[in-house]
């Protein structure tokens, strides 16, 4: 028999206690090194769509909060398309990067994205997926990055119809997936484990 | 976020990852994912496009000492302390294909095995010399290097008396966000690989192999600096041959 000759995925390791050294090394006072720290800035004058703020904190099994951890997140412009060379739709907003990086605060465990609220987006069948906020989460005692996705509370039909929150099979579990919003304040808490647990997604 | 590698970009979605070669979440050896391990199932899905697409970083945007970690911190005329290496290697895909255009951060304790971090305490002392970090933007054929100090072992509150052996933390930013990954390298012939409770949590000890950079005799640079080579490998994508199309495409 033919080998397939695939390669195994180089196995994760956790981020660690000191992932700002590498991540966001201005963050954590190593300066002179980089002029800024990579994705602190998705917006500028000229974005296009509805600006918002996304902030929360991560929470683990014991209710106390995740003070150590990066967040990534990654979205679509304010017509749904992605910022990315794989996005063969259209043209993203030249002017939104579409990705973020932001660790949460030692002192109050608090992330924050000055961001755009995102498009819809197809789902492969041509439905369409509600807007949404992809994050990537990593930290100390977090052995392989969580995902997972934010979705918006004023949505209603949308989210509905979402073919992933539709996968989900215990119901009560979508709004850990949901944030809520207070005019251009979003607001969305990670549950790493315990009866609020958020949905991880192996995606 | 500019100058695109010069190759038609890839739509498909990525392989189904191999949770089993993995570590769990649940690691109970290494103490503090007790409390952060996710407990319900992942809700598993095979790739929307929002994972398959992911942003680009133009090797214009790093800067000529970010992959020269004895010199970017150090000030001018001066250089970390510690033995003299470089660090090498290629990403490629589990398709076995090389990665262009992605974005390798890495940091790491100093030569004393002491972090320039608020949270660290270890006694060991700081370099003024040594920050800990640096990036590069794979190259056409998926090559990154940079020269660094080999950095030490050193003790972590977790049972009475671990430590982690030498290692260089790896961030890699694939082309699609599902491919986000973070990891160690280790160093060829180091006893305390095995002794290590993060390492432990990888329960195939050919996966733990594949963190080990071995030594590069080849590429040692005579009166200088030793080579050490650490290939990435990155989640491979389906061809789209067969695959509905994305409306609007």
């Amino acid at each position: 028999m033919q080998e397939l000759g695939y390669l195994k995925e180089t196995p994760s390791q956790t981020a660690g206690p000191y992932v700002h050294i590498g991540l966001t090394p201005n963050f954590c006072d190593i300066t002179g090194v980089y002029d800024t720290d990579l994705g602190t800035q998705m917006v500028n004058d000229k974005t296009l769509g509805e600006r918002i703020t996304v902030s929360g904190r991560i929470f683990d099994g014991a209710g106390a909060l995740v003070r150590d951890a990066v967040i990534e997140i990654w979205q679509a412009d304010s017509a749904g398309l992605y910022n990315s060379p794989s996005e063969m739709r259209g043209t993203a907003d030249p002017n939104f990067t579409g990705w973020g990086r932001c660790p949460t605060r030692a002192e109050d465990g608090l992330y924050s994205f000055d961001t755009i609220k995102p498009g819809k987006i197809p789902f492969k069948d041509g439905r369409k997926m509600a807007p949404h906020i992809t994050f990537w989460i990593v930290a100390r005692g977090i052995n392989i990055g969580l995902h997972t996705r934010m979705y918006f509370p004023e949505e209603q039909e949308a989210n509905a119809g979402d073919p992933i929150l539709s996968r989900i099979e215990h119901r009560e579990r979508v709004a850990t997936l949901i944030a809520t919003r207070d005019d251009a304040k979003l607001s969305f808490d990670i549950y790493l484990q315990g009866p609020k647990e958020t949905v991880f997604l192996d995606i | 976020m500019s100058d695109l590698p010069n190759r038609k970009p890839e739509t498909g979605a990525f392989f189904a990852r191999d949770r089993a070669w993995h570590s769990p979440a649940y690691t109970p050896g290494y103490k503090t994912s007790v409390l952060r391990a996710p407990q319900r199932a992942l809700l598993s899905l095979d790739g929307t496009i929002s994972e398959i697409t992911g942003p680009v970083f133009g090797q214009s945007m790093i800067g000529e000492m970010d992959n020269d970690l004895i010199h970017n911190f150090a000030r001018p005329g001066e250089s970390a302390i510690g033995e003299r290496i470089i660090v090498h290697g290629r990403v490629l895909d589990e398709r076995g294909r090389p990665q262009s255009g992605v974005l390798v951060e890495f940091w790491q304790a100093n030569a004393g095995g002491r972090y320039r971090h608020k949270k660290e305490t270890y006694l060991a002392a700081i370099d003024p010399n040594f920050g800990g970090c640096g990036r590069f933007v794979t190259d056409e054929e998926g090559r990154y290097f940079f020269r660094t100090v080999r950095p030490g072992a050193y003790p972590w509150p977790n049972g009475v008396n671990d430590w982690r052996p030498a290692h260089i933390h790896f961030s890699i930013f694939g082309h699609g966000f599902s491919q986000r990954l973070i990891t160690q390298m280790y160093f060829e012939g180091d006893p305390m690989i095995w002794k290590c409770p993060i390492v432990g949590t990888i329960p195939d000890k050919a996966a733990i192999e594949q963190l080990i950079a071995p030594l590069d005799w080849g590429n040692t640079i005579p009166m200088d600096s030793r080579a050490y080579k650490f290939d990435i490998v990155l989640r491979g994508r389906r061809s789209t041959m067969f695959e509905n199309k994305l409306e609007g495409n």
